[in-house]
């Protein structure tokens, strides 16, 4: 009777995403260094190249007419990007060295003072900042908007990018990476071409690197093409947050955890709320569950609504408007499942889409920067005469594991599967580990995958609050709030299996937080129906961790964020 | 307001409505209200605009104002206005009177405010924006204003009343004849297009089936109106995509809007939160489409509307 | 054949098109995009200079020095210039300004065919190409949904409340498009890799005749009127009558 999503996998294959180039030679485009992602990790590599150009310009003349080119799937950078987000400004200033200031940067200021909080229904407890989660001298900041002026950044220093375009295909040739293929536009619902149909382009780089984020699609398939991936699965976690006008300001960063989740171990429920202020009058909320809890009922954009109701999170959103919704995973495997490799001949890969994240500390923004930025460096050695194209590429591996990145994640390596075993266990287990710097217990916890969490059923969604359409609100008017108009007729992007138990279609509907999968008609042999409407889709990759598979649809579709 | 002048669109030997609602507007605001009627053979349908308001209708009558292109019509309008000295000029919305008033906006040096929804007696108009989430006051800074109201604003009011019908000369810039009508089509309708069309019945999940379509165009053809869907059953297949009403299809802003089984998301309502009327049949109590319905009925469109469509018909016969 | 087309650079829908409550006027300072509307206008220029098989494609629009950046798709779409008025004595300004500087930038290229899009996605209804027309003394065509090139004139299919029309202007000559003229195109990698290099020029003020006065103002800005004695009733087996009464009453029938 107790099924698991893994036992239903998707009609989908990573050669998929693998291919040699098509394009005639001629019809290619060329540039020096292709980017897939316009994320902090992508631009940050963006930028990092950018300064390199501009302090040896007869190097950067090798590099062609294009010498750095981000290819990015949302509308613009930013469109796609979400977090809470409490930034350790670490990795903007080493990546601005001497150009940028602090103040310069796109922050709604300094944390000046928190709280985490232990909820019950209708309790708030202080308890002692666990000491990962400190925010001294961290700064508040909407990562859209930080994504946006990266963006801006990069351009001023000659990078060229390219929105509203997918990497659909790694192009691999001889074991060698030599770029990407990017997704066709203009295809209709059954995949037939529309009138405007423009097929993809092959796109050739001397280095291609890798910061598409979480659940990145080519990352994926370059860790199995070159068997780079670690022995223990990733794992996920569903933040799905709002960001309001608020009628007062709220003047600390604040974090929950205990309800609207429940501590027993069978639920597996790790997570918590964030609560942000943004200037004077805006103020983030959001609510973040690993994506191995069990209930089938369960829902996260529910659970975030039912949050709201909490006097205390009430009081600081009364009078206030909702004025936008996202959504998206978060990798939280941490240090356990790094890839074995951050490279392969023709690669990099940085950032979320290799899992840089810290969960503890709940920071993942600043390693993306700093990755990005290594891995540039190691690009550019390629271009060093005499230089060996493999050595150059190892030598981003030896870097990342000198930097902050490294001894960061291995001192907290195994918290989250701490908690595994129950929030109270877990929770011991952690401050063991804190006290200890990460030398308890020795070894490296495993992890498991999400999607091998067996089902279990229970009458959770009973309580979750009816939309009011003031506090609280159903998931299509959230979609409307991301400001997705993604078109109807395009082909479908989601893989699923569409035949399953009720449990695992019930499962599916509650989790996507844009109401894209509904549970249909039975079929008469004990599953139904799972009806799709992709074009709800926010791209926020949970369908991934819990037994399907997301690919990239049409560049230009999904969300279009701005302050999330 | 003295010196206003109407500009009166006709066809096939009718003024329309919507010219003969602003004409009557403009009569209620007070003062003296003139009608202009421009075409080839029109003198005899003048006087039909005194029982609407107007004290005086100027007709200019020639060959050359026969085809309905909008650049003609400046032409007799601007010497009209430098004539006689009007210092008001009404439209109301149509593809004609909006280029008219545009073209001789520019010709005057005259300020232009459209899709205005209503106006005072002291020249202030009222502008629905943002897809009608916001009113805006708009003025006039120039001597003479224009303005053209949004369709099926004003009810055509007869309050009887005579009027003297006057010519005037017509004089055409060479620019303005250039354009030439090679074919003037009449096409007979089957029923106008969602865009264009006074009544709108909308068909969304409720409807349980595909067949039950037939509902939502029956109850359209006895109110003389055009079917709309949601997004949900156009994904489905129910109706074509040229039906649908919403984010991601039309926009509509008819007099009246009927939806049938129509939960009223936000990704439909943004696509027609303008109409003037809007109608609901949902079994849904909670329905969100009841926050912002004129008339909310709860119950099952199946029974209800077997039976409307038959006191529609019997009304209208 | 050297074709005009004239677009509106407007703040990108789902970045929340909003009205500063300074200036009462639609907030300009989020990203801006070229109206949905003008993309169309772009397409059939584009679609008539490779119909011709040579010819120029110059995109004219005005609006704030970031304004270019959204004029860079239709460089990427395949136009091959773009110029920009723009001006601090030109902000706010109403139809009857816009016109103006529209004709002074226009007059300055020579054009044989001006294209606009149909309709402002975001003030709606502007009926800008007559206005244009006239301060050109061309011949104007809108509404048009399928437009021909005969070479020394074009024939537009014009879509009225009463069927289509068929109207034949010599050039040269302005023509408004409607959306359902033709798809327009998606811009291709190289299209917009080779945006930037294409041509963007800017025009003052000065250079298109100057600014000149404003025709209209704007007061004040208030929420919709909330639906009026909105009813909520349950069908009690009288829910038809109801229903035709409220109709009758409402003047619907």
């Amino acid at each position: 009777m107790s099924i698991r999503p893994a036992e239903f996998p998707p009609p989908w294959s990573p050669s998929e995403a693998i291919a040699p180039p098509t394009d005639p030679a001629d019809e290619r485009i060329e540039v020096g260094f292709l980017i897939v992602g316009a994320g902090p990790a992508g631009l940050a590599a963006a930028i990092r190249l950018g300064q390199l150009m501009e302090e040896h310009p007869e190097t950067a003349e090798r590099l062609g007419e294009v010498p750095v080119a981000v290819l990015e799937k949302g509308k613009a950078p930013g469109s796609h990007l979400l977090s809470g987000a409490v930034v350790n400004p670490r990795g903007l200033q080493r990546l601005f060295k001497g150009r940028k200031r602090l103040d310069e940067m796109p922050f709604y200021g300094e944390v000046h003072g928190e709280s985490v909080l232990f909820l019950t229904r209708r309790r708030a407890v202080r308890i002692p900042t666990p000491p990962t989660m400190v925010n001294h001298r961290n700064y508040v900041a909407s990562l859209s908007q930080l994504g946006r002026w990266l963006g801006e950044e990069a351009e001023e220093l000659g990078v060229t990018i390219l929105p509203e375009t997918s990497a659909e295909r790694l192009l691999v040739d001889g074991g060698r990476v030599l770029g990407v293929r990017t997704g066709d536009r203009g295809r209709g619902r059954n995949g037939e071409e529309l009138g405007n149909f423009e097929p993809g382009s092959d796109i050739a780089a001397r280095v291609t690197i890798l910061a598409e984020g979480t659940q990145g699609h080519l990352t994926g398939a370059a860790l199995d093409q070159f068997g780079l991936r670690s022995e223990s699965p990733q794992v996920w976690a569903l933040g799905v947050k709002e960001v309001w006008k608020v009628a007062k300001p709220l003047h600390e960063v604040v974090h929950t955890m205990g309800w609207p989740l429940r501590a027993g171990r069978k639920y597996r429920e790790f997570g918590g709320s964030f609560i942000y202020p943004m200037g004077d009058d805006m103020v983030t909320v959001g609510m973040v569950v690993g994506l191995d809890y069990r209930d089938a009922e369960l829902s996260v954009h529910d659970l975030l609504q039912e949050l709201k109701t909490h006097p205390r999170v009430r009081s600081i959103l009364e009078g206030g408007e909702r004025v936008q919704w996202g959504a998206k995973t978060i990798p939280e495997g941490g240090f356990v499942v790094l890839p074995k490799q951050l490279h392969a001949p023709g690669l990099l890969m940085c950032g979320d889409g290799v899992g840089f994240v810290n969960v503890p500390a709940l920071k993942g923004i600043h390693y993306a920067i700093e990755s990005g930025r290594l891995a540039a460096e190691a690009a550019w050695r390629t271009l060093e005469r005499g230089a060996s194209s493999r050595d150059a590429l190892a030598s981003y591996d030896e870097s990342v594991r000198e930097s902050f990145i490294w001894s960061d994640l291995r001192e907290v390596r195994n918290m989250r599967q701490a908690f595994g075993r129950g929030f109270y266990v877990g929770g011991a287990l952690a401050s063991a580990m804190t006290a200890s710097k990460g030398k308890f217990p020795p070894g490296d916890l495993e992890t498991e995958r999400d999607a091998e969490q067996s089902l279990i059923v229970t009458d959770r969604a009973k309580s979750y609050p009816a939309a009011d359409g003031v506090l609280t609100f159903d998931k299509l008017s959230s979609v409307f709030a991301s400001g997705n108009r993604t078109r109807d007729d395009q082909p479908n992007h989601i893989r699923v299996q569409t035949k399953v138990p009720r449990e695992l279609a019930e499962l599916w509907a509650r989790m996507c937080p844009a109401h894209v999968y509904e549970v249909g008609e039975p079929d008469g042999d004990g599953t139904v129906e799972v009806k799709l409407a992709p074009s709800n889709c926010v791209q926020c990759g949970a369908i991934t961790a819990k037994g399907g598979r997301l690919t990239p649809p049409e560049g230009g579709s999904g969300p279009e964020y701005t302050l999330t | 307001m003295a010196g206003t002048l109407v500009f009166l669109e006709h066809h096939e030997g009718a003024i329309q409505k919507g010219s003969l609602g602003v004409l009557s507007k403009a009569a209620q605001l007070g003062g003296d209200v003139t009608g202009v009627l421009i075409g080839s053979g029109v003198r005899g349908i003048a006087e039909s605009a005194g029982a609407f308001g107007a004290t005086t209708v100027f007709v200019a009558d020639d060959e050359r104002l026969a085809a309905p292109l909008p650049q003609t019509r400046v032409d007799v309008l601007a010497k009209l206005v430098r004539d006689e000295g009007f210092d008001t000029v009404l439209f109301a919305q149509s593809v004609l009177a909006a280029d008219v008033a545009a073209g001789l906006a520019a010709r005057l040096d005259a300020g232009l405010n459209w899709d205005l929804v209503d106006l005072s007696a002291d020249s202030v108009g009222k502008r629905p924006a943002l897809a009608d989430s916001v009113v805006v006051d708009v003025g006039w800074s120039s001597d003479v204003k224009l303005a053209i109201f949004r369709s099926g604003t004003f009810d055509a009011n007869e309050t009887g009343g005579t009027t003297e019908v006057k010519d005037t000369a017509v004089e055409l810039e060479d620019f303005s004849t250039q354009a030439q009508m090679v074919e003037q089509a009449h096409a007979e309708q089957q029923g106008p297009s969602i865009e264009d069309a006074d009544v709108i019945v909308a068909g969304g999940r409720g409807l349980g089936e595909p067949e039950k379509f037939a509902l939502a165009e029956e109850l359209a053809q006895a109110l003389g109106g055009a079917v709309a869907a949601t997004r949900a059953v156009v994904d489905a297949g129910w109706y074509p995509y040229s039906a649908q009403v919403g984010q991601t299809g039309k926009t509509v802003s008819p007099k009246l809007y009927v939806a049938l089984g129509i939960s009223g998301a936000i990704q439909h309502k943004v696509g027609m939160q303008g109409s003037n009327v809007i109608v609901a049949i949902n079994k849904d109590p909670n329905a969100p489409i009841f926050e912002f319905s004129d008339l909310g009925v709860v119950g099952d469109l199946h029974t209800i509307v077997p039976k409307l469509v038959e006191l529609v018909r019997a009304r209208k016969s | 054949m050297k074709i005009a087309v004239c677009v509106k650079a407007v703040p990108d829908a789902a970045a929340g098109r909003r009205i500063d409550p300074s200036t009462n006027r639609i907030d300009r300072s989020v990203e801006l995009a070229i109206s949905d509307f003008d993309t169309y206008a772009v397409e059939e220029a584009l679609r008539l200079k490779e119909a011709a098989g040579d010819g120029e494609v110059v995109v004219i629009s005005m609006g704030p020095e970031k304004a270019m950046d959204a004029l860079r798709k239709a460089l990427a779409m395949g136009a091959d210039r773009a110029v920009l008025i723009t001006d601090s004595a030109l902000e706010g300004a109403d139809l009857l300004g816009t016109a103006r500087a529209l004709a002074g930038a226009i007059d300055k290229e020579s054009a044989d065919l001006v294209l606009f899009g149909q309709q402002s996605a975001d003030g709606g209804g502007a009926c800008l190409w007559s206005a244009v027309a006239e301060r050109l003394h061309r011949p104007v065509i809108s509404q048009v949904s399928e437009l021909t090139n005969e070479g020394s004139s074009v024939l537009g299919k014009r879509q009225t409340e009463f069927g289509y029309d068929t109207i034949r202007a010599p050039l040269p000559a302005v023509i408004a498009v409607s959306d359902a003229i033709n798809t327009p195109r998606y811009p291709s990698l190289k299209g917009i890799m080779g945006a930037k290099k294409k041509p963007q020029d800017t025009l003052s003020a000065a250079d298109v005749g100057g600014a000149g006065a404003v025709g209209t103002t704007v007061i004040a800005l208030s929420p919709p009127p909330a639906r009026a004695e909105a009813r909520k009733v349950e069908d009690d087996g009288n829910a038809a009558e109801q229903i035709v009464e409220f109709l009758a009453e409402k003047r619907l029938i």
